[in-house]
C-alpha cells in the first residue's frame, strides 16, 4: 500500500517537475545572457508573487520527488532498508523544503 | 539501450539530490555578495554548472521516458528513442546556451 | 571452434567442430556425447517450444536450440554458462523452484467463478481486456526474462517479470473471481513497483512478449485501487 502511494507521488511530482524544470531552464538561460549581478537578479525577482508561488511549488515537488528516488537507490545499491532509512529520508525531505523555501523567500519576497 | 538510459537516469538523479541542497544554500549567499557571484565565474565552477545542467536534462529526458512507458500505450522502442532524443536535444541546447 | 563452458567446478575449454546451421544446443550435446559425458545440461523439445534449454550464451540468456552458432560465435569462440539469477544444481542446470514459487506468490493461478454447470463466458477477442491478455498469454515459463533482469539480481525478493506478466494477464481475465488479492500480491517493494524499466526482459523474451508493458499495467492498476481505497 505504501509503495503504491509512494510510486504515485513520485510520478505526479515528476509531471509537475517536468513543467517546472522546463520553465526554470528557459528562464535561467534568458536571465544569464550578458552576465549576472546580485542587484540585477533581485531587481527582477523581488516582490513577484507569481514567481514566488511557482518556485514554492517547484521546491515542494522536488522535496517529495528526490527522497522517494533516493529511497530506491539506498535500498538497491547500499542495501539499506528498514525504519532508519525512512527516518533519514523524511529528514532529507524536510531539509530540502526548509532550505528551498528560505531561498525562495530570500529571492522573491 | 534502455538499461543505459535507466543507469544515466539514476546517476543523474543521485547527482541532483546532492546538488540541490547546495543550490538552495548558494542562492542565499550569491544574492548577498557579488563576490560570491564572481567566484562562480571560475572555469571549474562553470564546468560544474554545465555538468549539473546536463544531469538535469538527462534526468528530465529519462523521466519522460519512464512516464511514457508507464502511462502511454505506445510501442516500446519508440518510447525509448523519443525521450533520449528529448534529453540529448535539451542537454546540447543548454550546454551551448550556457557557453555563451 | 573454442567453447568455454562454465561448470560447477571451473570453466572448461573444449574444441568443437563447426557445421552449417548448427545451434548452441548442438554444441552442448556434442560436448556431452563425444568429449565429456559428465557435463550436465537440460533440454527437451529442441525445437523452440518448451524453453528447457535456456542458458547464458556470451553473457546473454537465450534458448540454445534457437540460437545459431553463426549468429553468436564471433572469432570462432563461444562462452556458455547456466542461467543467471538462479541457483545452480550442477554445471548448466539451474534450480527453477524459486522462479515458480514467485509465480505462485504473484497469484499466477487462474481461479474462475463459474462451474461446469454454468454457461460459457463469452469473451470477444477485440475487447481491451482480452487484447491485454493475448499480448502476454504465450509465456512458457522459460526464465530467460528472469535471468536477464537487473532488479532480480539486485533484489532477491523481487517477483520478476514472468510472474508479474502472468499476474497481469489474469488481472485482465474477466472470468477471474477475485482480483483484489492479486493486486495486493503484486504491489510493493517486491512487486511491480520495483521495476525500473530497464527493459531487458522485453528485449530478451524469445516469444517477443513485453513484461515491461504488463508491469506498467500493474502499476496503473494498483495506483487506481489505492486511490479508491481498495488496496
Amino acid at each position: 500500500m505504501t509503495q503504491t502511494v509512494l510510486w504515485l507521488a513520485q510520478r505526479v511530482t515528476a509531471a509537475i517537475l517536468a513543467v517546472c524544470v522546463a520553465v526554470h531552464l528557459a528562464t535561467i538561460i534568458y536571465a544569464v545572457q550578458g552576465g549576472l549581478t546580485a542587484a540585477e537578479i533581485l531587481g527582477r525577482t523581488r516582490g513577484s508573487t507569481s514567481w514566488l508561488v511557482f518556485y514554492s511549488v517547484f521546491v515542494a515537488a522536488a522535496a517529495i520527488h528526490a527522497p522517494i528516488g533516493l529511497r530506491t537507490v539506498l535500498g538497491e545499491w547500499l542495501k539499506w532498508r528498514g525504519i532508519w532509512r525512512e527516518v533519514f529520508l523524511v529528514f532529507f525531505a524536510c531539509a530540502l523544503l526548509w532550505f528551498g523555501l528560505q531561498a525562495v523567500i530570500g529571492v522573491f519576497a | 539501450m534502455s538499461r543505459w538510459v535507466a543507469h544515466v537516469h539514476r546517476l543523474s538523479g543521485v547527482a541532483l539530490a546532492f546538488f540541490l541542497p547546495l543550490h538552495f544554500w548558494a542562492l542565499g549567499n550569491a544574492l548577498q555578495l557579488d563576490s560570491f557571484l564572481a567566484w562562480t565565474q571560475q572555469p571549474l565552477v562553470k564546468l560544474g554548472e554545465w555538468a549539473i545542467v546536463v544531469a538535469l536534462a538527462a534526468h528530465f529526458g529519462g523521466g519522460l521516458r519512464v512516464l511514457a512507458l508507464e502511462f502511454l500505450p505506445l510501442l516500446d522502442w519508440q518510447k525509448s528513442l523519443a525521450a533520449v532524443a528529448a534529453a540529448v536535444t535539451l542537454a546540447v541546447g543548454l550546454a551551448l546556451a550556457l557557453a555563451l | 571452434m573454442r567453447v568455454l563452458v562454465k561448470r560447477s567446478s571451473a570453466v572448461q575449454e573444449f574444441e568443437v567442430p563447426r557445421h552449417p546451421s548448427q545451434t548452441v544446443l548442438d554444441v552442448v550435446t556434442y560436448i556431452q556425447r563425444k568429449l565429456d559425458p559428465t557435463l550436465a545440461y537440460r533440454y527437451a523439445c529442441r525445437v523452440g517450444m518448451c524453453g528447457s534449454c535456456a542458458m547464458t550464451v556470451n553473457g546473454v540468456p537465450r534458448w540454445t536450440c534457437r540460437t545459431h552458432v553463426d549468429k553468436v560465435a564471433h572469432d570462432d569462440s563461444l562462452q556458455i554458462g547456466p542461467l543467471k539469477n538462479l541457483p545452480v544444481i550442477r554445471d548448466l542446470v539451474t534450480d527453477m523452484r524459486e522462479f515458480f514459487n514467485k509465480w505462485a506468490r504473484a497469484k499466477g493461478q487462474f481461479e474462475g467463478a463459474r462451474t461446469r454447470h454454468d454457461d460459457f463466458e463469452e469473451i470477444s477477442p477485440e475487447t481491451r481486456n482480452r487484447e491485454a491478455v493475448d499480448a502476454g498469454i504465450e509465456c512458457i515459463g522459460c526464465a530467460v526474462c528472469y535471468s536477464a533482469c537487473d532488479v532480480v539480481a539486485a533484489n532477491p525478493a523481487y517477483l520478476g517479470p514472468a510472474a508479474l506478466n502472468r499476474a497481469w494477464t489474469l488481472l485482465n481475465d474477466v472470468r477471474e473471481k477475485e482480483n483484489s488479492e492479486r493486486l495486493r500480491a503484486v504491489a510493493g517493494d517486491a512487486g511491480c513497483h520495483a521495476c525500473h524499466t530497464h527493459m531487458d526482459c522485453t528485449e530478451r523474451c524469445p516469444k517477443h512478449l513485453s513484461p515491461t508493458a504488463a508491469i506498467a499495467g500493474l502499476k496503473r492498476a494498483t495506483a487506481k485501487a489505492a486511490l479508491k481505497g481498495e488496496l
